[in-house]
């Protein structure tokens, strides 16, 4: 095993948590301020590389692509907010997991009713294409460092947003004390919409991002989803600290259990079990991770409310 | 009461005497037409009713149902069609898991069951059942013809499928004929979607070839990936990640890959054309092999229909084992267990008018028979 | 003055009478598949019962309960395929095709594994909760799809279904007649828990868990039984469900199931003693309706579902029955 293969599967690792970062970091942020759990956040990523694939077949551009699935899934998810989800913010976790699983199978349909059964195509922009060289002698796929870039440059606005704005200011209160605002005679309910569609543009950004390395079909948000709560549970549900450690964190271990793993157990076990053994460890690995995290700190890593 | 006796008897007779294909037939068919995998079912079903209409045959009435790919919501359909709708046949599954799920419970009921797609291992040899005729292939069958191409040109390939037992039927079929050393084989994670860990290993294996089976968006995702990584060591793979229904979401990433089918539109006879032509027109689309494959399935109980009556199971199985019918394969028969003798191709993806579809380039198997007809003990 | 006999107890009395007597009538009018249309209604809310031990007496949100349903169902599934292949278990036990044995097997299974993964999940609560649940019943099922012992994501065939003393299974009235039996039973321990002193200390557990233990009693103990004696009775309905369609498969551990009995529970009317059995009724055959008229049907079932949990709180029961009455 080179060093030059232990960079690029840390990269990969470091990717895949970057793209899960964009999707717990809204999902942490409607739960931190609206007490919301969404499983329909998942739908907004399929919406964002729908729109996307669909943009760039008709434009050409990728990139025109990109705005449309920023726009697409912030005026769904301004939508879906404010028709239903709205009604749920003082309901207990079971109505709202309920009418969100309820939203999944609405969101599925009715884009395969739009776009059809078939996957769509989305390719990676010309200006993107190609590797880079690695220290070590190994290449790394620019478009990966591109979405580690754009994941960098989210946790930073999203830090510089909650911290230094007017709006950064509100989700602060909404998330310590809900009353308090509606006192202070901030507009509550513009103000949880726009979480909620700052969550959903952010979750429409990962799929249009992702659309161009996998399959855009239907049903692609759920695998992600289920991986986003483990990565908003392990870090702390509220905190978007959080939530950039644990995406990380989940990515890094799970590409480095399918990458490890079998060298490991190669060691111990007769090759022909290895392949077999090393897979089925390897797909439970993070759940095993979690279940440990979240055995000694029962509110994740850097939960923000105690 | 004499008379009434008397009609009746007329009647019995003229049902006897009749054709065989006067008598109102049901026909059953469960797959899946909701949810990601919605693609593959709906190829099958448009391509069955197509076949079914063009026969002109107005007796036979079709049921037709979603399984959503949930194997407990087709166990349900299967046993409404067989307890309430009395269906005489049944077909339309296209996942193994599925097939698993229903046939055995279908055919134990007396139903005749005719896959269009998926042939588990497990119901080829052992337990293989006169009521169980599988139109599309064994599931090995597509593995095994890319490892017989992969003597030809390469000797250390890097094998890899999904953590499942078609995944293992896979590899395991790819190394029953391929003779070279392996760089690596890997099972990847069940509706994985990136495979960066793995494209990194192969880069890193030494290999001379890949080979892969990933179905449905897997199979894209990693199509993609490799492309865009570019590793340049030459993939091959069985025919599903370069079908019809999936080769526009792979794009040019595809172009030049080998893979291995019992079908392609430019199959030299004229039932294929002649399919071809009549699917394009009715949907404006190319057709998948999984639409070739339920196109045969009708054609096939057409032409049982018209020597026996399904009333008369034993007759009909009968005439199903005869195989009487223009398959777009070419050759077709069935071997003892009921699953097919036929051709098996190499296929390359190339581009005709802008458009991905896949040209024959050779042939891996002639008159190829899967590896568990032995422990079937059917005549 | 309490009154005897309220509408809840007239409803649920309907209810039951309901279904029981349609499965009899389709069977004597030889409509077979209606009585099995009521034995997978029987299984799934009696599935959705177990939950309801955690969920509505409790106030535990289990998100991961599909894992116990799918233990039950590969306990009937593994035993039937030992037994078929005429090969011992394990230590030369011989594996059995007898119900009561499999029951008893699925049951303490679930048990086991009920307890670690409740001791472990009820150190946390709220979302917290939710989501470890999910995290095991992930975990089980991955394993389930990679385990290629018996038969991996292909699941795992029942090829004649189980026995049971006295009874022709493979018929579908005496398979029904057990399940149902099986369902009054879980009614009658939800009932029987719910009225208990055990009832009520969970009940305080879950008002004010410091009171609780100001008497002495510690609520972790009392919320990790509950949890145990719910994942028990999930998975016997879990052993029974892979009777039913002679399959057991790990779509039974995946979280859409865990989605769905939650849903049964919410679409009755949660914490009822009947609100499953309406839940389960409801669903199926929307899910059996909706599927015969258009492949668009989960989206119309979508929509219902949407609707009923902003319009109609309480689901079925708080629509018939009326109100939740507490006390």
């Amino acid at each position: 095993m080179s060093t030059a293969l232990l960079i690029e599967q840390l990269l990969n690792g470091l990717q895949l948590g970057v793209m899960l970062f964009l999707m717990a970091a809204g999902l942490t942020l409607i739960f931190g301020v609206m007490g919301l759990i969404n499983l329909a956040h998942g739908s907004f990523y399929m919406a964002g590389a729908f729109a996307c694939a669909t943009v760039a077949a008709a434009t050409g551009s990728f990139w025109i692509g990109l705005i449309a699935s920023l726009i697409t899934a912030a005026a769904a998810g301004a939508i879906v907010e404010m028709a239903v989800i709205r009604r749920l913010y003082e309901r207990d976790h079971l109505d709202q997991v309920l009418a969100t699983f309820a939203l999944i199978l609405i969101f599925s349909e009715g884009t395969r009713w739009l776009f059809g059964s078939f996957p769509l195509y989305l390719d990676i922009p010309p200006l993107l294409q190609g590797a880079v060289p690695l220290p070590g002698g190994g290449q790394y796929q620019l478009y990966r460092l591109a979405i580690i870039g754009v994941g960098i440059v989210v946790a930073i606005g999203l830090y510089l947003l909650i911290s230094r704005t007017r709006l950064g200011m509100r989700i602060r209160a909404g998330e310590s004390d809900r009353e308090m605002i509606a006192a202070l005679g901030v507009d509550i309910s513009t103000l949880y919409t726009v979480v909620f569609a700052l969550g959903a543009a952010l979750a429409g950004l990962a799929g249009a991002l992702v659309g161009a390395l996998q399959s855009v079909q239907v049903g692609m948000g759920e695998p992600v989803l289920i991986l986003a709560f483990v990565v908003i549970v392990i870090g702390g549900i509220g905190s978007i600290k959080g939530a950039l450690f644990g995406a990380v964190l989940v990515g890094v271990v799970d590409t480095m259990g399918r990458f490890l793993l079998p060298q490991a157990l190669m060691l111990v076990l007769p090759p022909s079990q290895t392949a077999l053994i090393s897979g089925a460890l390897a797909s439970m690995l993070i759940y095993i991770v979690m279940a440990l995290i979240l055995a000694f700190r029962p509110t994740g890593l850097f939960a923000a409310q105690p | 009461m004499k008379n009434v006796l008397a009609t009746g008897l007329i009647g019995l007779s003229l049902l006897v005497s009749g054709h065989a294909y006067a008598e109102p037939v049901k026909i059953g068919v469960i797959t899946t037409l909701s949810g990601g995998g919605a693609g593959l079912g709906i190829d099958m079903r448009d391509a069955f009713t197509l076949a079914i209409k063009q026969s002109g045959n107005k007796d036979i009435e079709l049921v037709i149902e979603d399984d959503a790919q949930k194997p407990e919501l087709a166990v349900q359909i299967a046993e409404k069609m067989i307890q309430s709708d009395k269906v005489d046949l049944m077909t339309g599954i296209i996942w193994s898991n599925l097939a698993m799920a229903v046939v055995p419970n279908a055919v134990a009921q007396d139903v005749i069951y005719l896959s269009p797609n998926a042939g588990p291992s497990a119901l080829a040899g052992a337990n293989c059942h006169p009521n169980y005729f599988n139109v599309a292939y064994q599931n090995d069958n597509f593995h095994e013809a890319m490892g017989q191409y992969a003597n030809q040109d390469y000797k250390n390939t890097f094998i890899l499928a999904p953590n499942y037992p078609a995944g293992k039927d896979s590899l395991t079929g790819f190394k029953r004929f391929y003779k070279g050393e392996l760089a690596g084989e890997v099972y990847t994670q069940v509706g994985q979607t990136d495979y960066a860990a793995e494209i990194a290993q192969i880069r890193a294996s030494g290999a001379d070839s890949v080979f892969f089976f990933l179905p449905g968006g897997m199979g894209i995702a990693f199509m993609k990936q490799y492309a865009q990584s570019g590793v340049d060591i030459p993939v091959m793979g069985p025919g599903f990640s370069f079908s019809q229904d999936v080769l526009p979401a792979v794009g040019d990433a595809a172009l030049g890959v080998k893979n291995s089918a019992t079908w392609a539109k430019d199959l030299d006879n004229e039932a294929s054309r002649e399919f071809v032509e009549a699917f394009q027109s009715e949907y404006n689309r190319l057709p998948s092999i999984y639409a070739a494959q339920s196109w045969d399935t009708a054609n096939l109980i057409l032409s049982a229909l018209s020597k026996a009556s399904v009333q008369d199971k034993e007759a009909f199985r009968a005439a199903l084992k005869e195989a009487d019918f223009d398959s777009v394969r070419g050759e077709f028969k069935f071997n003892t267990n009921n699953h097919p003798v036929q051709n098996v191709y190499i296929r390359e993806v190339v581009k005709e008018d802008d458009v991905l579809t896949n040209t024959i380039v050779g042939t891996a198997f002639e008159d190829h028979k899967d590896a568990y007809a032995e422990q079937c003990n059917m005549q | 003055m309490r009154q005897i006999v309220t509408r809840e107890a007239i409803t649920n009395a309907g209810l039951a009478l309901l279904l029981l007597v349609v499965p009899l009538a389709a069977s004597v009018m030889d409509e077979p598949f209606y009585v099995t249309l009521a034995t997978r209604i029987t299984v799934l809310a009696l599935a959705a019962v177990g939950l309801n031990i955690a969920l509505g007496l409790g106030g535990l949100v289990s998100f991961g309960h599909a894992a116990f349903f799918g233990l039950g169902g590969y306990a009937a599934g593994i035993l039937a395929t030992h037994a078929f292949n005429a090969q011992p278990l394990f230590l030369g036990i011989q594996a059995t095709t007898s119900m009561p044995a499999i029951w008893l097997v699925a049951v303490v299974a679930c048990g086991l594994v009920a307890l670690p993964v409740g001791a472990i999940s009820l150190r946390t609560s709220g979302v917290y909760f939710i989501m470890i649940t999910l995290a095991f019943a992930q975990m089980i099922y991955y394993f389930a799809i990679s385990w290629p012992a018996y038969g991996g994501q292909d699941g795992l065939s029942i090829y004649v279904r189980n026995t049971f003393p006295g009874a022709n299974t493979a018929q579908p009235l005496p398979f029904f007649l057990i399940c149902y039996g099986l369902l009054l039973l879980g009614l009658a321990l939800f009932w029987a828990l719910g009225g208990s002193r055990f009832g009520a200390a969970l009940h305080t557990a879950r008002q004010n868990a410091t009171r609780l233990a100001a008497v002495g009693i510690a609520p972790f103990k009392i919320r990790l039984t509950a949890f145990a004696i719910s994942a028990m009775v999930t998975g016997l309905a879990g052993a029974l469900f892979a009777d039913l369609n002679r399959f057991a498969s790990p779509s039974m551990l995946s979280w859409h199931m865990s989605g769905e009995l939650i849903v049964l529970i919410i679409l009755g009317g949660k914490g009822r003693l009947f609100g499953p059995v309406a839940g389960a009724m409801l669903y199926v055959l929307f899910e059996y309706a909706l599927g015969g008229i258009t492949e668009r049907w989960q989206l119309f079932l979508g929509l219902i579902l949407l609707g009923v949990v902003l319009f109609a709180r309480g689901g079925l029961m708080g629509l018939v029955a009326g109100k939740e009455r507490y006390g």
